[in-house]
């Protein structure tokens, strides 16, 4: 074949033979070249789920706090995972808090002020989104101004609107069931393992498809070992998660019984596998990473970079929309400061923590997952460590700059060590 | 060589402006050569590779193509007609691996699916076919490469896409010698696997290596083109810094040019 025949000329101690050794020192080779990928954002889970256990073992171990960390950073991880595809452009989103509050408010508003059904007022709050999105990827893409302003004019704006959507500081109940249920109900435990099956079969099957696929056409490949081992992996992982998610955590069980996956959970599961699917496998995705790396040349490459430009502000409001619907539903209300305070600069920080770069061009949707993990996990640990707010901030911001820290150190040993 | 040129340009005017940058130039190509596109800076040979790739629509004047007629009002024309232009800096992305760059813009797809198996096939035959030995692996990001490995890679990516006529802008301007070699080696192949290349560089050393034909642009007119093996090195320094050279190039008479040919000769000494 062709293909082997241009592998054997070069030289064969480059070529990394396909052994799950050569698999590890390849990837080692990697992360030591500057491409450390999301290994800065798993040790940082490993250490401060470890600290807290360790502090806190009692409360912090228990089924029904790692819940709480799924409800309690589902908002943010979404809007981290709009923000990806903004920031692998190297544009930031600073209204994307505030739109969130807005979306929220508008579903609010749609579904307790005027009375319409929940899906009209998702369907409502999301086109909400769509709209912000488009309004700001236009000024940004065909006005040209700096994406910076732009978003920071509209995190002033938003802030007003969300405001005056909720008439001057009282805020708006959402009561609707399905919108509550959202972030506050699980689901049941049978049908939290059926769609950890799905999920694990399902990759699995992708896997080992493009595996065949790739072997029957002679090209070099994964070996087949580590491929069952992040089959197997993955399977353990979410296998854990759902185990513990479904023990009882009630206090009082005769009262109510509380165990179950919570419902956000698969939705950001679906949410995931749709980002990455579009980022990994369409051309659309393969053109966002072009114009992050370079955009003169995607532009001469015959790619519309304009168009590119503002449909990733479009998702990222849209996300931002999500964001807030599931906001509204674990706060079961909107007020003035939904999607205010810390929730922009967490979700930043969830991407960037995550490994997503701020320059642009490198970055992943799971990233926005694990980074929200983090986030999560700090909040949620130094909380029950009974530390005031003021310490969660300034912990959350160092965590922040390391890992934006992280990113430049990686991207300039990338360079030092990228052209040899 | 063959009997119709590849592609032949007549009578080309462009404007930007006031400004007059080509006046009735003429050019013609042909399949397997290499014709060196030679000239000052300013002269217009920019502007006219980007009018023959369609970036810039012409004001007058005629495209054949293969003997026929053709428009090419912009860069899609010129890429279905099977004309390439790898550019001086090079438009490739850093982020994405050898294969990835290749088909930027044309990926192949199955469905809505990118189609990386049978992208990565074409790409390591395309690389096969050129001889390219110094690409250890195909999905390596192009931020590891060399610059003559980068160069490399934006060459392939030109022959892909089954052109006839591939265009370099200065593709050994950044270059070390071993590089160099190696790029200009390439360029030759190129041409001896039948496509017609131009190359337009400023380094005489590397258009006498490899061109069959040298076309030199004064001032924005075509004043010279000839076989390789007609001209001395010193009469292309002469074509491109006074626009004549003995017999070669504009009458004496220097036409509307404010520059007369008196200063220029003195540089032209000054060079050899």
């Amino acid at each position: 074949m062709t293909t082997t025949a241009v592998r054997k000329d070069g030289p064969a101690a480059v070529t990394p033979p396909p052994t799950v050794g050569g698999h590890a020192r390849t990837y080692l080779s990697r992360v030591r070249g500057g491409d450390v990928g999301a290994l800065p954002a798993v040790l940082g889970l490993i250490v401060l789920c470890t600290v807290f256990a360790i502090m806190r073992p009692s409360s912090f171990l228990s089924a029904g706090n790692f819940a709480n960390l799924f409800t309690q950073g589902a908002a943010v991880t979404l809007i981290a995972m709009g923000l990806v595809f903004v920031l692998l452009l190297g544009e930031i989103d600073l209204s994307a808090g505030f739109a969130s509050g807005v979306c929220a408010a508008v579903l609010a508003n749609v579904v307790t002020v005027l009375g319409y059904p929940w899906w009209v007022a998702v369907l409502a709050a999301i086109a909400t989104g769509v709209v912000i999105g488009t309004t700001l990827g236009m000024l940004v893409a065909k006005i040209g101004i700096p994406s910076f302003v732009v978003t920071l004019a509209g995190f002033l704006a938003f802030q007003g609107v969300v405001l005056l959507l909720v008439k001057e500081g009282t805020n708006i109940s959402v009561r609707d069931e399905v919108l509550v249920a959202i972030a506050n109900r699980n689901l049941a435990p049978t049908v939290g393992w059926a769609l950890t099956a799905v999920a694990v079969v399902g990759y699995a099957a992708v896997q080992l498809l493009r595996h065949r696929t790739r072997v029957a056409r002679g090209l070099i490949t994964d070996p087949i070992a580590v491929v069952a081992l992040r089959i197997g992996g993955l399977a353990v992982i979410l296998g854990t998660a759902v185990y513990v998610l479904n023990l009882e955590r009630s206090r009082n069980v005769l009262i109510s019984s509380l165990k179950g996956v919570p419902i956000v959970v698969p939705v950001i599961a679906v949410l995931l596998v749709i980002g990455t699917f579009v980022l990994q496998r369409t051309s659309y995705g393969r053109h966002i990473y072009a114009v992050g790396g370079n955009r003169e040349a995607a532009r001469r490459a015959g790619i519309e970079v304009d168009r590119i430009r503002i449909s990733v502000f479009m998702i990222c409001s849209s996300m931002a929309a999500i964001g807030g619907i599931v906001a509204a539903s674990r706060a079961n209300s909107v007020d003035p400061n939904t999607g205010g305070s810390n929730v922009l600069l967490y979700a930043v920080g969830a991407a960037v923590i995550g490994g997503t770069s701020l320059f642009g061009g490198k970055g992943r949707v799971l990233d926005a997952v694990l980074g929200g993990a983090v986030v999560a996990v700090i909040e949620n640990g130094m909380g029950l460590m009974g530390y005031s707010a003021g310490v969660k901030y300034v912990v959350t911001g160092v965590v922040l700059l390391l890992a934006a820290s992280v990113d430049a150190l990686s991207r300039r040993r990338a360079a030092a060590t990228g052209t040899r | 060589m063959s009997a119709t040129p590849l592609l032949e340009l007549r009578g080309i005017d462009k404007s930007f402006g006031p400004v007059q940058v080509l006046r009735d130039v003429a050019l013609t190509v042909h399949p397997g050569e290499v014709t060196a596109l030679v000239g000052d800076n300013g002269a217009g040979k920019s502007t006219l590779v980007k009018c023959i790739s369609g970036i810039h629509p012409i004001d007058a004047g005629e495209f054949l193509f293969n003997g026929e007629p053709v428009h090419i009002g912009s860069p899609r024309d010129a890429a279905t007609l099977g004309i390439e232009v790898v550019y001086q800096d090079l438009a490739l992305c850093d982020n994405l691996d050898i294969v990835q760059n290749m088909f930027l813009g044309r990926e192949k797809r199955s469905g809505i699916v990118l189609d990386e198996p049978t992208m990565e096939q074409l790409a390591a035959e395309t690389l096969a076919g050129l001889s390219i030995r110094t690409v250890t692996s195909l999905r390596q990001h192009v931020s590891s490469l060399s610059g003559g490995q980068r160069q490399t890679v934006a060459i392939a990516k030109a022959v892909l896409w089954n052109s006839k006529l591939v265009i370099l802008d200065e593709p050994t301007a950044a270059l070390g010698v071993a590089q160099t070699a190696q790029v200009l080696e390439l360029v030759r192949r190129l041409a001896d696997n039948g496509l017609a290349v131009v190359l337009i560089s400023h380094n005489m050393n590397d258009v006498f290596a490899v061109s069959d034909r040298i076309a030199a642009l004064y001032l924005g007119q075509m004043v010279a083109q000839v076989k390789t093996t007609d001209i001395t090195h010193a009469q292309v320094v002469e074509l491109i810094t006074a626009g004549r050279s003995g017999g070669l190039g504009l009458a004496t008479d220097p036409g509307s040019n404010g520059d007369g040919p008196q200063p220029a000769d003195s540089i032209s000494g000054g060079v050899r």
